[in-house]
């Protein structure tokens, strides 16, 4: 067991990556799903709902499911394997540090991580414990039908503005996270090339500020004309 | 100038160290930061104190001796050099300059600034050579080298192997030199037929010697006083994911 705990730092980063690469797909998936809350198209609402029914019943989705929990768990436990290491690396700290010239972002990723994670349960609580019974769903302005009936709990969660205000606030923490994770991911995985690499940079800020701008905007909806 | 320091003292490895502070005038701003500490040190030894404790060789920045962590940044305020090219003239008249020694779990301080870096000598010695033959040299154009590929081994071969990347690291990673030391073996046809066995080596040292994990913050590129790039470590990623997918397993 102490053997296939104790391996390489380098494969624990690749294996961080691999993970963190595919909760970035997720995130894009979920994103897509998330934007017919808004009305930007008729039957907006049909659309989400049809998603939902699709995402919460479909097999293939369902085997995916378990793959996205694992790499959540394998994300978060090398994640803090490597923070804690890392920790006792410098058992005594420097009176002055931190001048030196580095990406911002990556000095937080184990704080905006762990607000992420914290996140996450909370999102736990609101939909998918809702959907396999464990939690009641979140009561409000419009009566929930049932287990699956995402749209309305959305619509509670979100007529509630300090909800509102918290979300964001989280899903900006996300960006901060996604921001530097990006490139890092494919600089981990050795895929540093003087040709890509301002590419990969480039679609790593890109995808920090609009994923996270598509997931305000629906708050942000909600919060000016709701 | 006159300036203020506050230097790290801790008379041996067990001593509990202190910060100390030394006011020190007509200092000339043409004194290189080593010329200062030398300036201050017969000062001590006039007054019958114990000299402060640093490493220095070659004053000229190359041997990688010198080290020092001075406001917040190993080898200070200068772009790419190292703290015998570092001058006064970059420190204000009058302002405090904290100086520490390097902190990381692998290089434990001996006495005042100076650390045992022994630690990167083990992990050379794990890996950071190749075996060849002695003899008379070998007819030159024998073996073709890629142009591009021999400018790159020699901008990672000229690591001085003075820690500023463990140093800068927030995880004290010595990601940076390690990899310097692949790289600079690897893109030469000489140090191809032992990289799967070397990389491993090498990152298995590291790891047991204490070395934090690499976070890509690149602190170690910004303040490598050669320049040496992180692209580097991400060649060592890929040469240690070839290595433990396509090396046969009794390489060692």
């Amino acid at each position: 067991m102490s053997k296939f705990l104790h391996y390489s730092p380098l494969t624990k980063k690749y294996i961080m990556s691999i993970a963190g690469l595919f909760l970035i797909i997720f995130l894009l998936v979920h994103l897509t799903i998330n934007i017919f809350i808004l009305p930007i198209t008729e039957g907006h609402e049909e659309i989400f709902r049809k998603a939902v029914n699709f995402m919460t019943t479909n097999l293939l989705i369902k085997i995916m499911e378990i793959f996205l929990f694992a790499a959540f768990l394998i994300h978060i436990v090398n994640g803090v394997t490597l923070q804690i290491q890392n920790w006792l690396a410098r058992p005594v700290r420097y009176k002055i540090e931190g001048w030196s010239h580095t990406s911002f972002f990556s000095k937080f990723m184990i704080h905006t991580g762990i607000i992420v994670l914290i996140f996450l349960i909370i999102h736990f609580m609101n939909f998918y414990f809702v959907k396999l019974g464990l939690t009641n769903p979140p009561q409000g302005i419009v009566p929930v039908a049932n287990n699956h009936d995402f749209y309305n709990m959305v619509i509670n969660l979100f007529s509630n503005p300090t909800y509102s205000v918290l979300y964001i606030i989280l899903i900006l923490l996300l960006g901060f996270h996604l921001n530097h994770a990006f490139q890092a991911a494919f600089q981990s995985l050795g895929l540093n090339h003087s040709k890509y690499t301002p590419a990969i940079k480039f679609i790593g800020n890109l995808y920090s500020i609009l994923i996270p701008l598509g997931f305000i905007m629906i708050p942000l909806y909600f919060i000016l004309f709701a | 100038m006159n300036i203020i320091l506050k230097i790290w003292r801790q008379k041996n490895a067990k001593a509990k160290g202190k910060f100390v502070k030394y006011t020190l005038d007509d200092v000339s701003p043409e004194m290189s930061f080593l010329e200062m500490l030398d300036f201050l040190n017969t000062k001590l030894i006039e007054q019958g104190d114990d000299p402060v404790a640093f490493e220095h060789d070659c004053r000229e920045g190359i041997c990688g001796c010198c080290s020092l962590y001075i406001n917040g940044r190993p080898h200070g305020p200068g772009k790419k050099t190292t703290t015998c090219e570092l001058h006064m003239r970059l420190f204000k008249d009058g302002k405090t300059i904290v100086v520490e020694p390097w902190r990381a779990k692998p290089f434990p301080v001996i006495k005042d600034l100076i650390v045992d870096r022994s630690a990167f000598d083990k992990i050379i010695t794990a890996g950071g050579f190749i075996s060849t033959d002695t003899g008379s040299a070998p007819e030159a154009n024998s073996i073709l080298v890629n142009k591009k590929h021999a400018d790159d081994a020699f901008d990672s071969a000229s690591c001085i192997g003075c820690g500023a990347c463990v140093a800068a690291c927030k995880n004290a990673s010595a990601m940076l030199f390690i990899s310097s030391r692949v790289s600079q073996f690897v893109l030469l046809p000489q140090g191809k037929i032992e990289a799967a066995k070397r990389v491993q080596d090498m990152v298995a040292k590291m790891d047991e010697l204490g070395f934090g994990n690499c976070t890509n913050t690149y602190a170690c590129e910004a303040e490598c006083p050669k320049g040496i790039s992180i692209s580097n470590i991400a060649r060592m990623n890929r040469e240690f994911l070839k290595a433990k997918v396509g090396a046969p397993k009794d390489l060692g």
